[in-house]
């Protein structure tokens, strides 16, 4: 297994978050973590990232207990995590600074052209659009190499188109660079669009409600009837009609 | 101008010398190069003085802003010493250093100390947490989290505060030189009135130090233009 949660539990000053999740990923695997807002999730992602401690219960990454951030494993904010007193190819090498400047630069152009950014390069991303900035993180995070994805809901501040190019832009890139991803996320849909596995969880104090495998190969097919099963019965879990 | 030289020629006796008289003024201190050597003195005092705050008040600040014990323990000292106006610590300055340049330079460096530090210090405060996650994910020492992210990420504001320092930084440089010195602008004005109440030269001082004041506010200004601190501004 790569990443095993077993038994956290997490309160801050007395309110219960998270209460005895237990969750196994494997390698190379993408799950999206589902919940409704407040529910606890990012505290979930906030912890196996190594930014905050649990109350009770321990995470391994390869058998190892994570005790602080580590750039094998790199969380991408929404776009606000982008340095903004840095142009595009500063941002993408920021992690670099172990590497030779010629095996640098070779690492940010391969990222600037994975994201889409070339002719960017020089910008700041204050001349860059909200998707162009989301890309921006997502390249850096992975120019690092890092064999596992942190993402906490980071399509959540873009437009609905935007956002749907950039799940395709995501399901490529993890498809062409092998990482295991844990994605966060209060979007049903979003979920059932990208992930191996999805774990929902529940109001608070958060725990898994039911984690629901989705066996449907890439590309997915928005209107085919499997697709439309397991979105449906996703909603049904959550307790919700699907009719507004 | 207008206004003030018809002003001048109404008026009835000498409230104030007329811009003719000042102008006049002004030239003569070219001719005579005190203007040159007045101006180049204020300034080298302003320098070594503000420089020096910089050097300490910049690490100071951000030392304090990480450590929340260095905080407690030093921020009511700097709140006590922050209405205190620079000019009451002159008979101090005095009594440590003499009359003279190094006394002029102390008044200023107090001066920008705590303002400087206090910048530094919210600033530090007010880094997006994201922005210090980020570079702890990257895995940087502290050492290079300070340089890379630290230091870029107030820069904008410090900007801000090093502008505001170096106006009273100027302020300051003419009170102490009233006092503790024999060259520059503060003492053109006390000297002009003192041998023979040439308030020409008086508010010809008082016209060179606001002229050099904009000058070095305009400088300060450029900074905020860089392109790795324009995010830190609402116009950019």
């Amino acid at each position: 297994m790569k990443v095993q949660f077993r038994n956290i539990n997490m309160s801050f000053g007395g309110t219960d978050v998270l209460h005895e999740v237990s969750l196994d990923i494997r390698e190379g695997e993408l799950v999206c973590i589902l919940g409704p807002s407040g529910c606890g999730k990012s505290t979930l992602l906030n912890i196996v990232g190594g930014f905050l401690k649990p109350t009770s219960g321990t995470v391994a990454i390869d058998g190892e207990p994570v005790t602080g951030p580590d750039p094998r494993r790199i969380f991408v904010f929404q776009e606000r995590g982008v340095f903004p007193w840095l142009t595009v190819e500063g941002n993408i090498g920021f992690g670099l600074h172990r590497l030779s400047d010629s095996g640098k630069r070779a690492r940010i152009a391969h990222y600037v052209q994975l994201v889409g950014l070339r002719g960017f390069e020089q910008s700041y991303p204050r001349e860059l659009s909200g998707g162009m900035k989301q890309r921006l993180e997502v390249a850096r995070a992975l120019a690092v190499d890092p064999d596992v994805l942190y993402l906490d809901e980071p399509f959540g501040a873009l437009d609905s188109i935007t956002r749907l190019q950039m799940r395709r832009e995501l399901l490529r890139i993890w498809q062409a660079e092998k990482k295991t991803i844990l994605f966060v996320t209060h979007d049903i849909e979003e979920s059932v669009q990208l992930a191996d596995r999805i774990v929902v969880m529940s109001t608070r104090p958060a725990h898994i409600q039911r984690i629901v495998e989705v066996d449907i190969p890439h590309p997915r097919d928005l209107s085919a009837p499997r697709y439309i099963a397991v979105r449906d019965s996703i909603f049904a879990e959550i307790g919700l009609a699907h009719q507004v | 101008m207008l206004l003030w030289q018809v002003g001048v020629s109404l008026s009835p006796g000498t409230l104030i010398p007329g811009p003719l008289a000042v102008a006049r003024g002004i030239g003569e201190l070219a001719v005579k190069g005190l203007l040159v050597r007045y101006v180049v003195a204020s300034l080298f005092r302003v320098t070594w003085g503000y420089l020096g705050a910089l050097i300490i008040a910049i690490p100071l600040g951000i030392a304090l802003g990480l450590s929340r014990r260095g905080e407690m323990a030093l921020n009511p000292i700097l709140q006590l010493l922050r209405p205190i106006s620079p000019l009451a610590w002159i008979p101090i300055a005095i009594l440590w250093f003499g009359v003279g340049d190094v006394s002029a330079m102390f008044l200023i460096f107090l001066a920008s100390l705590l303002p400087l530090t206090v910048t530094a210090l919210h600033a530090v405060h007010n880094i997006d947490a994201v922005h210090l996650s980020a570079g702890l994910n990257f895995g940087l020492s502290r050492p290079q989290l300070v340089r890379s992210v630290i230091v870029p990420a107030i820069l904008p504001q410090l900007i801000v505060g090093m502008r505001i320092a170096l106006g009273i930084a100027w302020l300051v440089v003419v009170a102490a030189e009233m006092i503790a010195v024999n060259s520059g602008l503060g003492f053109l004005i006390v000297d002009a009135r003192n041998a023979g109440n040439r308030y020409d030269l008086v508010v010809a001082g008082m016209v060179l130090i606001g002229v050099v004041g904009v000058g070095l506010d305009f400088l300060m200004r450029r900074l905020e233009r860089l392109d790795s601190v324009r995010w830190g501004y609402a116009d950019a």
